[in-house]
């Protein structure tokens, strides 16, 4: 199925005035894994702000263009940023859970604080959301106690169970395993490959053999501007553009 | 910029360029082996393999660990898949080269046989495919590689061609029997060895552009292709 | 050579014994200070309980104040008052103080920030008995009658700054991208800062509210002027209301005997109340 879940036309990001994101224009399919690699400053991670609306949130920090989600552009003046964060979460690179919130608080804060309160919803929710994060096993028992108590690897799991929490179609993550160790990082894959089946997924990554591993499509950006964009067995064995071999073979970045 | 993966690339190169200088000598010797009647030859190409076959290991236990320890993508990595069957095809080619002088001992035994020109046409078409082909590979040229994949097509023509005047010649004078049989074989042998180098230029050109073309490689119309 | 080795390792001896001496009067000087800063607060806590506690009795806590010469008298008014006036200061300061710090932390940027920022350390540094002048200008000339609302409202602008820079400090430990977690999660930005970072920053803000109000309740010359004080226990928002630092004040510079005594025993419990204060919310932190 090559339907697109997902199209950036024309994107353009400032900071102030300092350009980051020249003229993208990509398309996602749904149940698919991207990963989005480049140098460091090149943009990925401002591109995936710009996702979610998230990019407009840094005082002077604003976007041009159009990304139309499920027929929508969600950079339409009328769209409420509030709502497009419903439909495409994220998991950041730094294991982020709510301080002075336990395990359970945490998985639905996404659900209480928008004003679901049921206990018998909340509950059913924070399950599965941990049996989708690989967490629940490890969790079940000490769901009262502070998010903070969980191990490095846990607590991006208890972040990632969290995004989930709201059922996106879209997950953004940026760098979500740079700061775990190996065995919590293979984890983390695994549960991607699982993911892919409901969800798409979009993923920045500074490792290459990451990227190569686990996603279907790969881009590459470079000082604002996508280079290449493609099938990732394709990018990491016959890349099209020159400085995608550069980069991809260590001779810059 | 010089990156950790060069320094095993170059090494890798080195020890190929040295493989093939072997190749190259085995197979020139085979050749003045029943061209020149020299029994010093056919000793000299044999002891040549040995270095050959250890080179063959020791380039594939390197091409080993460069794999496992810098995770090479792509020229890197289609450079060192194909050094590991340009390095079987060397290996294999050493082989024939060994088997032309086997050959060249049973020839030896009997008088000469009386029209060698095709198969002297054949060796020197050949060397120089060879040459050509580890050529291409070390400079890096996809033109000299595909040179030598439309070269080929002469050599299977001359085997052909070997074949049909051996048999013919053959049901004339019977008791020359050995020596067309051996003809025969040496002919074969340096087809073979001419495949092989095809088979480099292939791994070349994919190393060199990504696109794999073996198997698709038009052969000349009108040949009977027996392999 | 050994010569010039020996040298060299003499000298570097001699430099390590003089190091180690100048190091160790260093140590002693700095000790010395430590001392004479804590003697301090022990001499005047020490002080204080030496003249207050032989008359130390219940009726301060339960009597009004007497004429002179009668016995059993005491501060249930002022210390009903100083309750009443540090209660509603509180309720009124603590929440314009911290919203002052949430728009300082989370909405500050530009001028305006800028502005409110200076205006804030300025009014913390104030003298308290202009803020009292402020706040009879402003409370009890128009209301011709000084009152405990004043004097609580007094208390507030003291509180507010304090608040206010505590929150936003505070505040602004919390990561940024704790927020942006949130915000990713569809949450709106309002009810990120109540809820997450607010509350993920309950301990310290709790702490800054109470020694605030440690300060609050030992301020005597914002007092002088906006509820005067009363020898009457009267709890009337709108009239004038006792207070403990006045009432001390008062018999403190009075020519009275019994009343100076009243006043020392006065002072040990506002500083008891004040040490008990800090120290719980010292306890409490750990």
């Amino acid at each position: 199925m090559t339907e697109t879940l997902l199209s950036v036309q024309n994107l353009n990001a400032w900071f102030g005035m300092h350009q980051a994101l020249k003229n993208i224009q990509i398309e996602f399919s749904p149940q698919t894994v991207t990963a989005l690699i480049g140098p460091s400053g090149c943009g990925k991670s401002t591109f995936v702000r710009c996702l979610n609306r998230l990019h407009e949130e840094v005082p002077g920090a604003y976007a041009t263009g159009k990304v139309i989600l499920q027929g929508k552009n969600i950079y339409e003046s009328s769209v409420d940023p509030v709502l497009i964060r419903r439909k495409v979460g994220m998991v950041f690179q730094k294991p982020n859970p709510f301080p002075s919130l336990s395990v359970f608080d945490n998985v639905v804060a996404g659900l209480k604080l928008a004003g679901i309160r049921r206990k018998s919803i909340l509950m059913e929710v924070a399950e599965r959301s941990l049996k989708q994060a690989a967490l629940w096993e490890e969790v079940k028992n000490k769901l009262q106690q502070p998010g903070t108590s969980l191990s490095g690897g846990q607590q991006q799991r208890l972040c990632i169970a969290r995004a989930l929490a709201v059922e996106p179609p879209i997950l953004l993550m940026d760098e979500p395993t740079s700061a775990l160790d190996p065995i919590s990082t293979a984890k983390i894959e695994e549960l991607l490959a699982e993911l892919k089946k409901t969800m798409t997924v979009i993923m920045v990554t500074h490792n290459m053999q990451q990227a190569a591993r686990i996603s279907d499509k790969t881009a590459f950006f470079l000082l604002g501007e996508l280079v290449e964009f493609g099938q990732t067995s394709t990018l990491f064995t016959v890349p099209k553009e020159k400085k995608t071999e550069q980069y991809i073979t260590g001779k810059f970045g | 910029m010089q990156r950790s993966i060069d320094i095993g690339l170059n090494e890798l190169k080195a020890q190929l360029v040295q493989m093939a200088g072997y190749l190259e000598e085995a197979v020139k010797n085979a050749t003045l082996a029943w061209r020149n009647r020299s029994r010093e030859m056919i000793e000299r190409v044999n002891a040549i393999e040995d270095k050959v076959n250890q080179a063959h290991l020791d380039v594939d236990a390197a091409c080993l660990k460069l794999l496992a320890t810098q995770q090479p993508l792509a020229t890197d990595l289609r450079f060192i898949l194909s050094v590991v069957k340009i390095n079987s095809d060397i290996e294999r080619m050493a082989d024939q080269a060994v088997n032309i002088s086997n050959n060249a001992v049973y020839y030896l035994q009997h008088p000469p046989y009386q029209d060698l020109s095709d198969l002297i046409r054949m060796s020197e078409i050949v060397r120089e495919l060879v040459k050509n082909a580890i050529d291409a590979f070390i400079k890096e040229d996809a033109v000299l590689a595909q040179n030598v994949l439309d070269a080929d097509d002469e050599v299977d023509q001359l085997k052909n061609k070997v074949f049909k005047d051996v048999l013919a010649h053959l049901k004339q004078t019977p008791q020359e029997v050995e020596q067309g049989l051996n003809v025969i074989l040496i002919a074969r042998n340096l087809e073979r060895i001419g495949d092989h180098a095809t088979n480099i230029a292939e791994d070349v050109i994919f190393t060199i552009s990504g696109q794999d073309v073996r198997h698709s490689h038009f052969r000349k119309k009108g040949s009977p292709d027996e392999k | 050579m050994t010569s010039l080795r020996r040298q060299i390792g003499d000298f570097t001896r001699l430099r390590y014994r003089r190091r180690k001496a100048l190091s160790g009067w260093m140590t002693f000087c700095l000790t010395v200070s430590a001392c004479a800063a804590a003697g301090g607060l022990l001499g005047v806590f020490g002080y204080v309980v030496w003249k207050a506690v032989p008359h130390f009795s219940v009726s301060f806590f339960t009597g009004l104040p007497q004429p002179v010469g009668e016995p059993g008298g005491g501060m249930l008014n002022a210390l009903l008052g100083s309750l009443f006036m540090v209660a509603l200061g509180t309720g009124i300061g603590v929440p314009w103080g911290m919203a002052a710090g949430v728009y300082l932390s989370e909405y500050g940027r530009g001028r305006l920030a800028v502005w409110v920022r200076f205006a804030a350390d300025m009014l913390s540094s104030v003298p308290s008995i202009v803020t009292g002048l402020f706040i009879y200008v402003l409370i009890v000339r128009p209301m011709h009658r000084f009152s405990g609302f004043a004097g609580a409202l007094a208390l507030s602008v003291i509180l507010i700054p304090i608040v206010a820079r505590n929150t936003e400090e505070l505040l602004k430990l919390v990561p940024q991208h704790i927020r942006e977690a949130g915000l990713a999660l569809g949450i709106p930005r309002w009810r990120v800062i109540l809820s997450i970072v607010l509350r993920g920053s309950r301990g310290g803000l709790t702490t800054g509210i109470i020694l605030g109000v440690a300060r609050i309740s030992g301020e005597t010359a914002p007092l002088l002027f906006t509820a005067l004080n009363n020898r009457l226990l009267s709890l009337k928002w709108d009239q004038p209301m006792a207070s403990l630092p006045v009432q001390i004040y008062t018999y403190a510079i009075s020519p009275f005997e019994d009343w100076n005594v009243q006043a020392w025993v006065g002072a040990f419990v506002l500083v008891l109340f004040v040490f008990l204060l800090n120290t719980v919310t010292r306890w409490v932190m750990k």
